[in-house]
């Protein structure tokens, strides 16, 4: 009996090793497989091989990023989110591209183009260049991209339409009030010339051209809706096109040939992982699973910045991003209605503690609604016009403020609610908020946190008293950030409403002179602030890791990555 | 046996309309709608864009268009993830959420009953004692605790496994031990117990009495009896890990359908939260089907004809 019983642990021995054996045959097959996959790319390494400025190529060329969302589409018409922008640059090339060190627009698809002496027209001239399937692009391919965009009647409406309102007729072709497409500013003269004409003169029009919204499509999207679902389907003019995609896991961009400056192109193949853990992310990044880690397409957790920044000071990079972090208030009811009581909370709050304790990113305080990185008149705009002028933290002050405020609208004492999106971060901010408020000005706060959904739904319906918010540059001017606050503004979810300020924004539209414009903004930016509709906490920070051997990664203004220059050095 | 599984057929589709309903007003009923962004969408878009997803029609009018879809086999297309069908989106993410969860289930069958029995066999004795103490932390600590660890010390710190991904076989290690920990756990207590309690019956030791070997004891008696109330167990845990851990697939990147889900909700994807929700009752319901016939095969004075109450 004995022996029969050690016999079955034997059996569950076997059983327990067995299955662990089983998946380590498998280990073999893992291994080759991986090695198959990069082979491929290396088929082409002969390309790289050369040494640019005493620097040594890698002989593979494969990237291998993390994006902690699916793009939702790779339909540059339909797109609206980062990581779609970080892919479709990828894939696409417009009018113009981005300098990654001026940031200002330069030569994309145009090689060249005449702006009329009013600023309205703008005449391109295209380059010669194709297709990833070997056709010309032509002025055709950007006029019928853009008629997707604004067309009223197409299939799938173009949320992002509105970024081509800078273009004459377009708003009344897409809201249907015109129906002859003729008439919108957008005129092929021939196959290589495009002349586009503005509402507005825009100067940040070529800047804009970059934008995804504004890229050309390849005809034969016409007739298939779901040309933009399958990989096959893709037929591209950028430095790559999309070569894999398992939908939630993994993508692939693989560079391609017919790019007309593909000689500058080094990646051979770039390998998305779709992951969206930080903590994942940054151990994989340690472990060489990664090139690169954090933002804007991946992400680094807030508690581990300070650590890895002492801990790898040489991979890892911070830089001012064109988004502001603030509270706004519902103006629309009573107490808020009243501009003392709104600065005095704004004074009462102090900022770097938060920075240096809560968000850890290295975050700037901030004093104004437009943020670092924003160009206007040749410059910096938060250069030229410093955001100490506005307000400063004073907690006495504040409360000299609030005292007068509370007296005015005959309130004894101040108590209200802070909502904020659900979000670790968020909550951790408004406790740290609300905390300070109250010692500094004995006021009564509730906190309450709504699911992202409900929290944006509530804010647009006015159902809030002061919440969370956050704003991040569509295109680099001022613009962008101060006319949303203009009376009855799709973004305005404050009530705010006030004509010197709405006047101000139309007569900085209806300039090209940059002067002129700059003034307005000064203005403007004045105005908002000591109406105090926001209280302005933070200018947003990317902070990332990158592996010495990576170069060529570049971020611009608002935090767009662009990975198309990119390459890896022997390591 | 027909006549039993006919009315579990019907119990099936009376189950999915009922779930079916709920969630569909439910969803209506949370605030927000796909196409709620910081950036707000003009008002002349939006409404294009509510017409094309029939979002502008009364809820009741769009329950019923879903209805008539549904009996026409058509899930919709994802109003998130553009023009994607979401029976594609359910069959690519549940491909791996499945390849993932089948390994995990096998593991967690053979490795609990194992231990169970080992533990049972040596009752009171040191393999017993490793083995309990090895399942009160398996049911004890939560998988996410688990996956980190495994992460940290297998893949960061031996750097045996990859931190993440999903494409080879060695990405099968640490997500399969993390989703097995408790199973095993589960099971093994489970096969103990109730194998202890067999040991102990009267008709094991007429089989002694009998002369019959210990191994074809235990093989023959003790194991087919005492493995009864892990078919319980076993049945819900499959629909539950092939369904898949959305903390798992989250940790371990694995694009399988847990994650997608949840994604779905966040994102009021109406299209895809319903698809899924429907196919998960699919999925919970063959299972537990399955149990039921799995018992009779395992025992036979259960009888599925007596089971007409259920």
């Amino acid at each position: 009996m004995k022996k029969s019983k050690s016999l079955l642990l034997m059996i569950a021995l076997v059983l327990v090793i067995g299955t662990v054996l089983a998946g380590c045959g498998g280990n073999n097959n893992a291994n080759s497989g991986n090695a198959a996959a990069t082979n491929a790319p290396s088929d082409n390494a002969g390309t790289n091989t050369g040494n640019t400025g005493g620097e040594k190529l890698a002989a593979d060329q494969t990237l291998k990023i993390n994006l902690s969302s699916e793009p939702p589409t790779f339909d540059p018409q339909q797109a609206q989110d980062s990581t779609s922008n970080a892919i479709l640059k990828l894939m696409y090339e417009g009018l113009t591209r981005q300098n990654a060190e001026t940031g200002q627009a330069e030569e994309g698809v145009a090689e060249s183009w005449d702006i009329s002496a009013d600023g309205l027209v703008y005449t391109f001239h295209l380059r010669d260049s194709k297709w990833s399937n070997g056709d010309a692009v032509t002025a055709n391919d950007f006029a019928f991209a853009w008629q997707r965009v604004l067309d009223p009647n197409a299939e799938q409406a173009a949320p992002y339409a509105y970024q081509l309102y800078y273009i004459k007729g377009a708003e009344d072709f897409n809201t249907g009030k015109i129906t002859d497409f003729s008439q919108v500013g957008i005129k092929v003269t021939d196959e290589k010339t495009l002349e586009v004409t503005l509402a507005n003169p825009t100067p940040y029009f070529l800047g804009l051209l970059s934008f995804y919204t504004y890229y050309p499509v390849h005809s034969s999207v016409k007739d298939n809706a779901k040309w933009a679902t399958t990989v096959d389907t893709q037929i591209t003019n950028g430095p790559f096109t999309l070569t894999e995609w398992t939908t939630g896991q993994s993508l692939a961009v693989t560079k391609n040939p017919s790019y007309y400056a593909a000689d500058d192109i080094k990646a051979q193949q770039i390998n998305f992982s779709i992951v969206n853990s930080g903590a994942t992310e940054l151990l994989s990044y340690k472990n060489g699973e990664l090139d690169r880690a954090g933002g804007p397409i991946g992400e680094i957790p807030t508690e581990q910045l300070p650590i890895v920044e002492k801990e790898f000071p040489n991979e890892f990079s911070r830089k001012g991003i064109a988004s502001v972090y603030y509270y706004q208030f519902n103006i629309t009811e009573k107490p808020f209605t009243n501009a003392k009581i709104r600065k005095a909370l704004a004074m009462a709050i102090e900022r770097q503690p938060i920075i240096d304790n809560i968000t850890l990113g290295g975050q700037l305080p901030a004093f104004g609604f437009v943020p670092t990185g924003i160009q206007s008149n040749e410059q910096e705009f938060r250069t030229a016009v410093a955001d100490s002028q506005y307000f400063s933290e004073d907690l006495a002050a504040a409360k000299t403020l609030l005292d007068e405020g509370l007296k005015e609208e005959g309130l004894d004492k101040l108590s209200f609610t802070v909502t904020y999106n659900t979000s670790e971060g968020h909550q951790k901010i408004a406790v740290a908020i609300a905390d300070q408020w109250k010692k500094a000005l004995g006021v009564e706060v509730k906190l309450e946190n709504k699911e992202w959904g409900v929290f944006i739904e509530d804010r647009h319906n006015l159902n809030y008293q002061v919440a969370r918010a956050g704003w991040s540059a569509d295109y680099n001017d001022p613009m962008t950030f101060l006319d949303m606050w203009v009376t009855g503004g799709g973004n305005n979810d404050s009530g705010y409403a006030n004509p010197d300020y709405d006047k101000l924004i139309q007569e900085a539209k209806a300039s090209a002179d940059n002067a002129v414009r700059q003034e307005k903004f000064v203005a403007a930016e004045k105005i908002l602030m000591d109406d105090m509709v926001v209280i302005p906490i933070y200018y947003y920070t990317n902070n990332s890791l990158t592996k010495e051997y990576l170069k060529g990664v570049t971020l611009d203004f608002s935090g767009a990555i662009d990975l198309s220059r990119a390459y890896l050095l022997e390591h | 046996m027909i006549r039993y599984v006919f009315n579990r057929f019907l119990h099936m589709v009376v189950s999915l309309f009922v779930l079916i309903s709920a969630t569909f007003f439910l969803m209506k009923a949370i605030p927000g709608d796909p196409f709620t962004a910081e950036k707000k969408i003009p008002e002349q878009i939006l409404q294009r864009l509510y017409a094309q997803y029939n979002l502008d029609k009364p809820v009741f009018e769009q329950y019923l268009l879903y209805l008539k879809n549904i009996l026409k086999g058509d899930l919709g297309i994802s109003m998130k993830m553009l023009n994607q069908e979401v029976t594609n989106i359910i069959s690519q993410t549940f491909s791996s959420s499945l390849k993932l969860g089948v390994v995990a289930i096998i593991v967690a069958v053979i490795v609990g009953v194992a231990l169970g029995m080992l533990a049972a066999l040596y009752h009171r004795k040191l393999i017993d004692n490793v083995a309990m103490v090895m399942a009160v932390l398996g049911i004890a600590v939560p998988s996410f605790v688990v996956a980190s660890l495994l992460q940290y010390l297998l893949a960061y710190h031996w750097k045996i496994f990859p931190v993440m991904g999903f494409k080879g076989p060695m990405n099968y290690f640490l997500p399969v031990m993390a989703l097995t920990a408790s199973p095993i756990a589960v099971i093994a207590r489970l096969t103990r117990s109730s194998m202890l309690e067999v040991l102990h019956s009267e008709y094991i030791k007429t089989a002694k009495a009998k002369g019959l070997s210990w191994f074809e004891i235990v093989s023959r008696h003790v194991l087919r009896n005492g493995i009864l109330p892990v078919i319980t167990y076993v049945g819900p845990m499959t629909a539950n890990i092939i369904t898949g851990s959305v903390v798992i697939e989250q940790i371990f990147g694995i694009g399988g359908i847990g994650k997608q889900f949840v994604q779905a909700i966040n994102t009021r994807d109406y299209p895809i939260i319903m698809g899924i929700t429907i196919f998960y009752g699919v999925i919970l319901m063959v299972a537990r089907f399955l149990t039921d016939v799995a018992y009779v095969a395992v025992d036979p004075r259960i009888k599925l004809a007596g089971r007409k109450g259920d």
